[in-house]
């Protein structure tokens, strides 16, 4: 008998758990359809930013009018050009066009930076089709003043609003740190969430030591980032119905049964993608399937947390924090 | 029911002028540009013309290139067009005499602009078309932007019919740029003005291979005569052609004109005949004079060539005794001005009336856009009635020279009732003039009232002042003057309070609003007492609201335009409030949304915030403030610039008569240092302990307004409490034992070019450098007075200094300072260094451009003196003679050295040989050689002393020119790749010793950024706004094929050493030398502040190699004259490009059309790197280089 791999995530029917998270890869459609062809099962469009529709748009507007009007000799100093392609509408027509061009689910992702415009650009991703909406939140807290709850509540609202707003299942990529990931995501269930997407990884800027200065530092996650995930998603997983995806270090095929073991309906590749190309996504799959059928799993479903909190032989290894030596027990419990 | 648009002639004639022609030629000049300008973008967007094709639109080398493809393309058998002004028609001259010798139709639309005599004026009158009447072309005079538009079709289609050609004119910016409502045509239109039959004849005498003839001949004194006069018919036809194609236009439009158009009493005694613009203003009198049961008439004139004689006579009444011609132009020397003399010789000619024949008087008026009012008209019909009258008067001037002037008393107007007026003082950048163009079309475009717009701007880039002229009638608006008394005034800056007379303008009982940041409790403290009196004296109605705060708070940064607009509709009770605030927002929404709908949203918001915060002042009863308005320039300024200069600075220069003015067009120099403009809100403030001394913040200073001094310690001795110093150490303390580096804190502009380019950074904190930008306010007292102090710190020895290191040339007094150039510009710092290294002993020949309006545009002038009063001697002659008019200086230099040796040979007896020959072998190469021979010279003259005679008296004049003089020819690259290059070619063949520094920003700056052959590939200009698709010229390895002409590349802020070296190199050089200057500017769309550090990224991509090749090296060192001073190129240039807006622009809005280019720039780098290595390596002679030296 073979190994069943269909899963579902956010209410999608996937014909597999390996899905394409936001990264330069999944910004053309031509890399796209590179993708579904080696078997991604789902992609997650590039983070559409509303900082930088509003910075793009402000910069066209400075500049056709910082020097404009304030010479005789000169009405300006650019030529007014018909479009300057500042607002989201470049990225509505990469829905549209993926959308057209796949047959894999096409989930758009958003980045907002106010209220309004967290369901101002929802709302016209719904209407460009996308099949879901993955949420990129992203607030980093700088003042001693601002508490843990405030930063959550500021979550909840806006996840919140969106589901309002908008019928599109909704997921949301949070960050690792909260006081406590489990109070989060209920709160976020509780909103309305469909899906949870563990973790974002937040780039942290470097110093430059020549210019004294922090640069923007890129880099490729590695297999051992996972395990933050998968204990997450264990414990998780057994007391939430919403989708979880483990993002952020599944490289290898053991990356992939991990998390699924663990609770993870789909896992989100970047890195792995960014250094080996599509053909990895093949890879894991074959490697998945070959471990399923060998160990003779029936299908994805069945072994999706089979690893969690609940159902796991060893609970108190996976809530440990830090190092100790294991604790023997001498009499019968 | 015809369409309305609210248009400035420019655009009104450019419509039409685009839509009737197949090829237009263009090239860029004020205040003709926005019709070349327009035609490229409407060309570039595929907009059709009236045949269904988008026109062919190319940007020529010239103004005189324009013509040759005019000319050509009219042979060939196009519809062709061109737009021009000034010195631009004047480069056409030869062209249009042939066009008009061949009988070719083409229409040339000219915005009449002044042409340069004693000054370059920018401005309007008719001097250049006035120039161009000889031609043979027909002359078609619009008065206003409705007649651009229907006059222009006219032009087109009576050329068409009459074979003549036809320049249509309207008064430059008074027309050009006056926006006013008007009544469009459209291509159906057009179409059926333009004579089918006629296109195909002219088609049929086009040259073509398959019906060859032969066009241009040779004529020999047989022939020539008679066909010239062969011509006569044509010109007898064109009169009733253009009437008729005025009646034909009637016919469709309703709107009828007439050659010369009489207004007026039907038995009126006095007339004025005008042309142009002005017209307005004697017709307005004239309705009110009628009113008043006076017997005047206005003659307008349309068609002034050929002159309708016939038509003239009958148009004016038969009553007529005495007639006043107005002329915008002076013929110095002639009879009267060419209207004059027309309608003294059409009278004369064609007066066939039984009573006798009127009496004829000229008047010049409006020269340079001088304001021509209706308080003006009324004093030229009064001067009619007199008994004796001045046969030639001026009119807008006190002439206390001739007597020619009129007097006239702007009291004696009131603008009728039904005009509502208002006028708007604000700064170039805070969007004001384009808020107000914006209210004129809401209230033209969307009501039954007529508008009118009229902006006027300082001459600074940096800090332009803009005051805005709106006016709003039921009735059509001809008021080409600006608003005198307005019933609305804004004040869109809160500083201008203290500078500039605001209120003046202000009616009885206006409106007044300001943008303050003080509340309505507490704004009236703040102003000065001559404004608290003004609002008690004239009763205005006082409104404040917090524009800026406004504008930070919805987003907008310094953005106050809507805010204001806003306000302004709130108030001045044009349109129903709620209507207004309504199209406003209509407007908002169509202006900004090509630009983003985050844009529209801050707008939206900024409006119902400005509503909001809209505060009235409850006027005290007494004016009791101690504020006082700030004097145009301190009392320590020479007698010339407080009795001349001040009155410009404090915007009264229209009070000054005509014994105040240099009869010659010569002015003082160090003249900006006594217009204190205090335009920054931010001022770099230094910080001794942390400077290393570099010198690179008062190299970059675009304005000199950073200054470093080495100074003995014991001078300090005096100085102000905290005068900050660093103790010298080392080797440097034999220049000095102090160093200060000092803001000029009331002329910096506050660019922060000085703190990007700054290395040192605090070790604890690492955003605090040497030098580091804080609010002026706190500083600007103590800054002035450590400002003071330091200008009165001795200057360092110039022989002890290491002037070409960027640290000892840094030590050096600049003399060319505080220029009126946009903050942080690119194109200063090298005229500055160029000051600091030879300022005492140069002259510089300046082309038209950026350098020579901050140059050279009055009040002031940055280039100064040093305590000597040597200082650089500076002129313009014009844009495209730069080179030729540089080395006619050089010649003449020479010349005088020459003739100063041989004086001083023939008196070696009486000197000394020995003497003589070390003034005469000296060469002054260096800082040290030159002093001396200052010395020698001053010897000279005291060994001289006592000695009489012919040939002593001429030595003594001439012997300043043995010592060097350092000739510079500067200019930009429209100057030197374009308009210039064949004259700056021949320069360089010359082996004069020439300096040619070329301050290359890649586009035509000064006239808005239009595309010359130096902007580079993939970058979008005017006139290139699908990006440039050919590469730039490489006019530095032009001039290498030469081998005799030393040659460099610099970007001073990517290798400021290199360019240091380059200008001594360049200067030393016996030969012609020529810089290649890389200069940012605003029209690359770039954050000006790094402009120096964004230099270095050029440099790295390869986009900008920098290199020296000197001829002297191929002689004498190792055969290698060509050193490449940059590293091979480690960047892609899309990279860097993309940080400028010019590159960005197209890969936003045209991504594939950029990705080709860009690739293609790309390869040129590529292409050039490659050719410039190998050139490393070539070994070259120079046999020239004895030569130059023996002539040097």
């Amino acid at each position: 008998m073979s190994f069943d791999m269909e899963t579902q995530y956010l209410g999608l029917q996937l014909r597999n758990p390996v899905t394409v998270a936001a990264c330069p890869l999944s910004g053309e459609v031509a890399k796209l359809l590179e993708l579904q062809a080696a078997g991604a099962a789902a992609v997650v469009l590039p983070s559409l930013f509303e900082e930088q529709i509003e910075h793009d748009e402000l910069e066209v507007a400075r500049m056709l009018d910082l020097w404009a009007l304030s010479s005789p000799e000169s009405p300006g100093y650019f030529p007014e050009l018909d479009n300057y392609n500042t607002g989201p509408e470049e990225y509505l027509d990469l829905i549209r066009e993926a959308k057209q061009s796949l047959e894999i689910p096409v989930i758009a992702s958003l980045n907002g930076c106010s209220p309004g415009g967290w369901v101002k650009y929802a709302g016209l991703i719904e209407r460009a089709e996308a099949d879901a909406l993955e949420l990129n939140i992203y607030h980093l807290p700088t003042r001693c003043s601002e508490s843990g709850a405030e930063v959550e509540q500021r979550y909840c609202e806006l996840v919140g609003s969106i589901k309002q707003n908008v019928d599109l299942p909704v997921s949301v990529k949070i960050g690792p740190y909260f006081s406590s990931i489990p109070g989060m995501a209920g709160k976020l269930a509780a909103t309305g969430a469909d899906g949870l997407v563990c973790f974002n990884r937040f780039l942290a800027p470097d110093v430059d030591l020549q210019n004294l200065n922090y640069e923007p530092a890129l880099e490729f996650s590695t297999s051992s980032e996972l395990r933050h995930a998968l204990r997450w998603i264990a414990i998780l997983r057994d007391q939430l119905e919403l989708s979880l995806a483990a993002n952020g270090g599944v490289h290898t095929s053991a990356d992939l049964i991990k998390a699924l073991l663990a609770g993870a309906d789909v896992v989100a590749l970047a890195s792995a993608l960014l250094q080996h190309g599509p053909h990895r996504i093949a890879e894991l799959i074959q490697g998945l399937n070959a471990w399923g059928e060998e160990h003779e799993y029936e299908s994805v479903q069945q072994m999706r947390g089979s690893l969690s909190l609940n159902r796991c032989p060893n609970p108190d290894d996976l809530k440990r924090a830090n190092y100790m030596r294991a604790l023997v027990s001498h009499t019968p419990k | 029911m015809a369409s309305l648009a609210t248009v400035d002639g420019n655009e009104a004639a450019g419509r039409i002028a685009y839509a009737a022609s197949e090829v237009i030629a263009i090239y860029p000049i004020t205040p003709a540009s926005p019709m070349g300008e327009l035609s490229d973008t409407w060309a570039c967007a595929g907009r059709e013309n009236a045949f269904g094709l988008v026109p062919e639109v190319i940007e020529m080398q010239s103004e005189g290139g324009a013509a040759g493809a005019l000319h050509g393309a009219l042979q060939g058998g196009a519809l062709a067009t061109t737009f021009t002004a000034s010195q631009g028609l004047l480069l056409m001259l030869p062209n249009m005499f042939k066009i008009a010798g061949e009988l070719t139709p083409a229409v040339i639309h000219v915005a009449a602009r002044s042409i340069a005599t004693h000054a370059l004026s920018i401005f309007g009158d008719h001097s250049d078309v006035m120039a161009a009447r000889a031609t043979g072309f027909a002359m078609l005079a619009s008065a206003c932007p409705q007649e651009c538009q229907d006059l222009a079709l006219v032009s087109h289609a009576a050329t068409l019919r009459s074979r003549v050609p036809f320049m249509h004119f309207f008064d430059g910016f008074r027309t050009s740029h006056e926006i006013n409502k008007i009544e469009l045509v459209d291509n159906e239109i057009i179409r059926q003005m333009l004579n089918q039959q006629a296109i195909i004849d002219h088609r049929r005498r086009s040259l073509d291979p398959d019906h060859p003839v032969l066009r241009g001949t040779a004529q020999n004194p047989d022939v020539f005569f008679q066909a010239r006069e062969a011509i006569n018919p044509f010109y007898q036809a064109v009169p009733q052609i253009v009437q008729e194609e005025m009646d034909r236009l009637a016919q469709i439009t309703g709107r009828q004109y007439r050659l010369v158009e009489y207004s007026g009493h039907p038995r009126a005694r006095r007339v004025v005949v005008v042309m142009g613009s002005a017209c307005g203003a004697v017709q307005e009198v004239v309705e009110k004079l009628l009113e008043e049961g006076e017997e005047v008439g206005c003659l307008q004139i349309r068609l002034f060539r050929p002159f309708a004689v016939e038509q003239f006579v009958n148009a004016l009444p038969e009553s007529v005794e005495s007639i006043a011609v107005l002329d915008r132009t002076k013929e110095p020397g002639a009879v009267g001005e060419p209207l004059y003399q027309d309608v003294v010789a059409a009278i004369h000619e064609g007066w066939s009336q039984a009573r006798p024949a009127p009496r004829i008087i000229g008047g010049r008026y409006g020269l340079s856009s001088k304001e021509f009012t209706p308080a003006m008209v009324k004093s030229i019909f009064r001067h009619l009635q007199q008994t004796e009258q001045k046969r030639h008067f001026t009119i807008g001037i006190y002439d206390d020279v001739s007597s020619t002037s009129l007097p006239w008393d702007e009291d004696d107007w009131r603008e009728p009732e039904h005009v509502k007026s208002a006028v708007f003082y604000g700064l170039g950048s805070d969007g004001t003039v384009g808020a107000n163009k914006n209210s004129v079309k809401i209230v033209g475009e969307e009501t039954d009232l007529h508008a009118q717009g009229y902006f006027v701007y300082d001459s600074k880039k940096a800090g332009a002042v803009t005051v805005s002229h709106l006016r709003f009638s039921p009735r059509p608006v001809h008021s080409a003057y600006l608003v005198r008394k307005a019933g609305f005034v804004a004040c869109h800056q809160f500083e201008f309070m203290h500078k500039l007379p605001v209120l003046d303008v202000a009616a009885q009982g206006a409106t007044f609003l300001l943008n303050s940041p003080h509340s309505a409790n507490q704004v009236w403290d703040r102003l000065t007492l001559d404004v608290q009196q003004t609002i008690i004296e004239k009763k205005l109605d006082f409104y404040v609201v917090d524009a800026h705060r406004i504008a930070r708070e919805v987003g907008l940064g310094g953005r106050i335009n809507t805010i204001m607009q806003t306000c302004f509709f709130a108030l001045a009770n044009i349109l129903p409030r709620d209507e207004a605030i309504q199209r406003i927002k209509d407007t908002i929404a169509h202006t900004y949304s090509k630009r983003g709908q985050s844009i529209v949203d801050r707008n939206f918001a900024a409006v119902e915030a400005a509503l909001d915060h809209l505060q009235k002042v409850e006027v005290p009863q007494l004016a009791n403030s101690q504020l006082h308005r700030q004097p145009a320039v301190s009392q320590q300024a020479p007698d010339f610039v407080q009795r001349v200069t001040g009155m410009m600075i404090a915007g009264k220069g229209d009070l000054l008569p005509v014994s105040a003015l240099p009869v010659d067009g010569t002015f003082p120099t160090g003249t900006a240092k006594y217009e204190k403009r205090n335009i920054a809100q931010q001022i770099p403030i230094w910080d001794a302990d942390i400077c290393i001394e570099c010198g690179l913040c008062a190299l970059v200073c675009p304005h000199a307004a950073i200054r470093s001094k080495r100074y003995p310690v014991e001078a300090l001795a005096v100085a102000p409490n905290a005068f900050p110093r660093r103790q010298a150490n080392g080797k440097s303390a034999e220049l000095g034992s102090a160093l200060t580096i000092q803001v000029a804190p009331e002329d910096c502009t506050g660019c922060g070019v000085c703190v990007d380019v700054c290395p040192a950074k605090s070790k604890s904190i690492a955003k605090h450098k040497a030098i580091n930008m804080q609010a002026k306010q706190e500083h600007l007292e103590q800054q002035k007075t450590q400002f003071d102090f330091f200008l009165g710190l001795p200057e360092v020895d110039r022989t002890s200094v290491t002037t070409n290191t960027v640290k000892g040339s840094q030590l050096l007094l600049p003399v060319f300072e505080y220029s009126g150039a946009c903050a942080g510009c690119g194109e200063t710092p090298y005229l500055k260094l160029l000051s600091q290294l030879f300022g005492d002993r140069a002259l510089v020949a300046n082309a038209t451009g950026c350098s020579s309006i901050f140059g050279g545009n009055l009040p002031t002038t940055p280039w100064s003196v040093d305590a000597h009063g040597r200082g650089p001697a500076w002129a313009n002659s014009l844009f495209e003679d730069n080179a030729e008019f540089g080395l006619g200086l050089r010649l003449a230099l020479d010349v005088k050295r020459d003739r100063a040796v041989q004086l001083l040979r023939s008196m070696s007896d009486q000197v000394g040989a020995e003497r003589v020959e070390s003034i005469v072998g000296s060469q002054q190469y260096s800082e040290l050689d030159y002093q001396q021979q200052r010395q020698r010279l001053d010897e000279l003259v005291q060994v001289l002393a006592g000695a009489e005679g012919a040939d002593v008296e001429q030595l003594r004049r001439l012997l300043n020119n043995l010592a060097r003089r350092s000739l510079w020819i500067v200019g930009g690259d429209g100057w030197a790749y374009d308009i210039g290059y064949g004259g700056l070619d021949h320069v360089l063949a010359s082996e004069r010793d020439v300096n040619i520094l070329v301050l290359d920003t890649g586009v035509y700056s000064n006239t808005g950024g239009q595309a010359s052959k130096a902007t580079p590939r993939a970058a979008t200009a005017k006139f290139a706004s699908q990006g440039k698709g050919i590469h730039r010229k490489d006019l530095g390895m032009m001039a290498v094929s030469y081998g005799h002409v030393y040659v460099a590349q610099v970007a001073i802020g990517a290798n400021p050493a290199q360019c240091v070296r380059a200008f001594h190199e360049a200067e030393s050089f016996p030969g012609p030398s020529l810089i290649l200057a890389y200069s940012q500017c605003i029209a690359h769309g770039i954050d000006m502040t790094t402009g120096m550090s964004h230099q270095k990224d050029l440099v790295k991509s390869g986009f900008w190699p920098l290199y020296r090749y000197d001829p002297r090296k191929a002689e004498f060192e190792d055969h290698h004259p060509f050193h490449l001073d940059s590293h091979r190129p480690s960047i892609p240039f899309r990279e860097v490009a993309l940080k400028e807006a010019r590159f960005a622009m197209l890969a936003r809005t045209k991504p594939q059309v950029a990705d080709r280019l860009l690739e293609l720039a790309q390869s040129d780098i590529d292409d050039n790197w490659h050719y410039y290595e190998q050139l490393a390596d070539i070994e070259r002679g120079c046999a020239d280089l004895e030569t130059m030296r023996a002539n040097g």
